[in-house]
């Protein structure tokens, strides 16, 4: 599985991406978590509000920060 | 109500006696800080539940290859509730052009958007009165199809960064959310808010209560009144540092109105405050060449003096 933070490395990405690692700790499993910070990449996912999960591909939500239970239901 | 509970606290309680100054300071700081938090979590609730209708990918749609004139007012009321941090400035940008939203319309979005905010609205609405706060919003949304449409009609598609028209944009999908997602999204949108806000608030409400207490009546007449020419472009060019603490400026900004500060050059600042930020300026350049990014902030700072002026002539 492979996990990327789509953000301009503001404060709100860097609080989605600690949540992303604690659901991921929580949950026991392993995965790829990558943070995406240049612009053309994060406009390739169509996505206009940051920061945003893409879980293998596919954006999962767009313009919050997901708490640690909501990301690991998405797990 | 919540007058004679504030009036209780402080005489009753403390003691104070009414019409000192410590009295009437602390009595105004208690009345406005209540007063304000529980409008301002009630309405951010609110808003937050109407805009998880309007999520960015919807607003573009809306008003991709929209024509100028009806796209710029339909963008300025669009930026009232589709939610937007200015963190999120340079993919919102990208998105909209790209799409086919005119540029001219996607700055009357990006004018509109951070200064007819919430925020500010509940604060002016609480301390200065919903009439005042209807004026902010009408001229707020002027400012911004008008300044939208002067940038438009100036053709300055060239001076936006060249790769912003080579990008390729994926197929943002509308993420649709149900009622209770919905209040999910709404409650934790506004504990997010309230805790990033509520220093400033308490030290914008208590030094607003400060001035109201100590400092003497028809004070600022002579600077800040409507007859200095020069309070209106000093009050525009102060609020530029003072960006996103639209919730500590409004309560010191009322207190100087009672000391003689005019009510445009009080508009004329807020819109300054929550329109024209350097941080935005920053993040701006990433996709706009110096020039449009010079025209853009021109622009607006000169459609909001028009503002302070009018209604300093007016009121």
């Amino acid at each position: 599985m492979k996990i990327e933070i789509l953000g301009i490395g503001c404060a709100k990405c860097k609080a989605l991406y600690e949540n992303t690692k604690k659901a991921l700790e929580a949950s026991g499993k392993s995965a790829e978590v990558v943070k995406v910070e240049d612009i053309p990449s994060i406009m390739k996912y169509g996505v206009m509000s940051t920061p945003a999960l893409v879980i293998d591909g596919q954006v999962k939500f767009s313009g919050k920060v997901a708490s640690v239970a909501e990301i690991s239901a998405m797990l | 109500m919540l007058k004679s509970f504030a009036d209780y606290i402080v005489f009753n309680l403390i003691g104070l006696i009414p019409g000192s100054r410590s009295g009437e300071a602390l009595n105004f700081f208690i009345y406005d800080t209540v007063k304000i938090f529980l409008l301002l979590s009630t309405i951010i609730f609110v808003v937050a539940v109407i805009r998880s209708s309007f999520p960015p990918e919807k607003t573009r749609r809306i008003l991709s290859h929209k024509q100028e004139y009806v796209g710029n007012v339909l963008a300025a009321l669009l930026g009232i509730v589709t939610p937007f941090c200015s963190c999120s400035a340079v993919p919102l940008f990208i998105g909209f052009v790209e799409s086919g939203v005119p540029l001219g319309v996607t700055f009357s979005f990006l004018i509109s958007s951070p200064m007819v905010n919430e925020v500010a609205l509940i604060m002016l609405w609480g301390l200065f009165g919903w009439k005042i706060a209807l004026i902010y919003i009408g001229s707020g949304l002027v400012v911004a199809i008008v300044a939208g449409i002067v940038i438009g009609k100036l053709k300055m598609e060239r001076y936006v960064q060249d790769y912003v028209w080579e990008m390729q944009v994926g197929n943002g999908e509308i993420t649709v959310m149900n009622l209770r997602q919905k209040l999910d999204y709404a409650r934790d949108y506004t504990l997010d808010l309230l805790k990033k806000i509520w220093p400033y608030v308490v030290i914008g409400v208590g030094l607003g209560a400060f001035i109201h207490g100590y400092v003497p009546q028809d004070f600022l007449v002579r600077w800040a009144g409507r007859d200095n020419p020069f309070a209106v472009p000093v009050a525009v060019a102060l609020g530029v540092p003072l960006y996103s603490n639209a919730a500590g400026v409004i309560p010191i900004v009322q207190a100087l109105m009672e000391k003689g500060m005019a009510i445009g050059t009080v508009l004329a600042f807020m819109m300054a405050v929550t329109a024209l930020s350097l941080p935005e300026a920053i993040i701006l350049k990433n996709v706009l060449k110096n020039r449009l990014l010079a025209v853009f902030f021109g622009i607006v700072a000169v459609a909001i003096i028009c503002v302070g002026y009018l209604f300093n002539a007016i009121l």
